[in-house]
């Protein structure tokens, strides 16, 4: 079956608030399908199309535990969004070393006149 | 809030209106309270290495405005202006901040920033709150040209912190 293109990456993946709620859900631990469907309220037919396209993009995972399968949340495939929210905190990260080199130089020119505080 | 090595500045978003950037120096506060308040200072930082500060105006007493502007290295320039709202030489900055190049819906909205210096055995945690009028203007903030739509992963983010790092 092709792969719907709407859903091909983690972005749109998280984009849709029911797999977002499924995601939240397996944030507290790996669960079976039925625990997902009792926790979302859902059908199961529904909360399985939900869990394919996760899986698709990799923010799932599944294991076979007897006659159960588990699913598991992998936080690899959501790190796009982190580099996204990662970009404006580098900016600031670069900003806060240039403030630390003025303040070592201060602290330098401090120390150099000794102490005068 | 735990604090990282000093090299590295980490960002968490605590609610949805909020944007806490933290990072530790290795010096007294009072050193980084000047370099944060005296103009000279602060063009030769504000920058992030991505362009030139042209403008670093401030006028430091409660109700004083400030405003930086710099030029960005592919030709940009960006203005950030505001008042001071509280100041605890030393130890305390809060300040408002409009972003001068805010795209719709958001030329005008401010935010309030609080920078907190803590100092513990000769060195200073960095504290940083950028309290928004609404997760729109946070998000904006944040994401700076990507498209709508997908700010609402940050919630997932939030919750997910843990298992991303």
């Amino acid at each position: 079956m092709a792969r719907a293109a709407t859903t091909a990456d983690a972005f749109n993946a998280v984009a849709e608030p029911r797999r977002r709620q499924i995601l939240d859900a397996l944030a507290g631990g790996e669960r079976p399908v039925n625990e997902l469907v009792r926790v979302l309220g859902l059908a199961q037919p529904q909360v399985s199309k939900h869990l394919r396209v996760l899986r698709e993009v990799g923010a799932v995972d599944v294991r076979e535990n007897g006659r159960q399968r588990l699913y598991r949340l992998d936080g690899r495939a959501l790190k796009p969004i982190h580099d996204w929210v990662k970009a404006y905190e580098r900016a600031w990260a670069d900003r806060l070393d240039e403030l630390d080199a003025v303040v070592q130089e201060l602290e330098n020119e401090e120390e150099g006149r000794g102490s005068d505080e | 809030m735990a604090v990282t090595n000093s090299q590295t500045a980490k960002l968490t978003l605590p609610t949805d209106e909020q944007i806490v950037i933290t990072r530790e120096f290795d010096a007294p506060r009072h050193l980084v309270y000047r370099a944060y308040t005296t103009p000279d200072l602060v063009k030769r930082w504000f920058h992030a290495k991505r362009g030139t500060v042209t403008v670093a105006e401030i006028d430091l007493r409660v109700g004083g405005a400030w405003r930086y502007v710099m030029v960005t290295d592919s030709g940009d320039e960006i203005g950030f202006h505001g008042e001071y709202r509280e100041l605890v030489p030393d130890e305390r900055i809060v300040a408002t901040e409009v972003y001068e190049g805010a795209p719709e819906p958001y030329p005008g909205e401010e935010v309030v920033n609080t920078v907190t210096l803590d100092e513990v055995d000769g060195r200073t945690i960095w504290t940083l709150v950028i309290q928004c009028p609404s997760k729109g203007v946070r998000d904006a903030i944040i994401d700076s040209g990507m498209e709508a739509g997908l700010q609402d992963a940050l919630d997932l983010l939030e919750e997910l912190a843990d298992s991303l790092r």
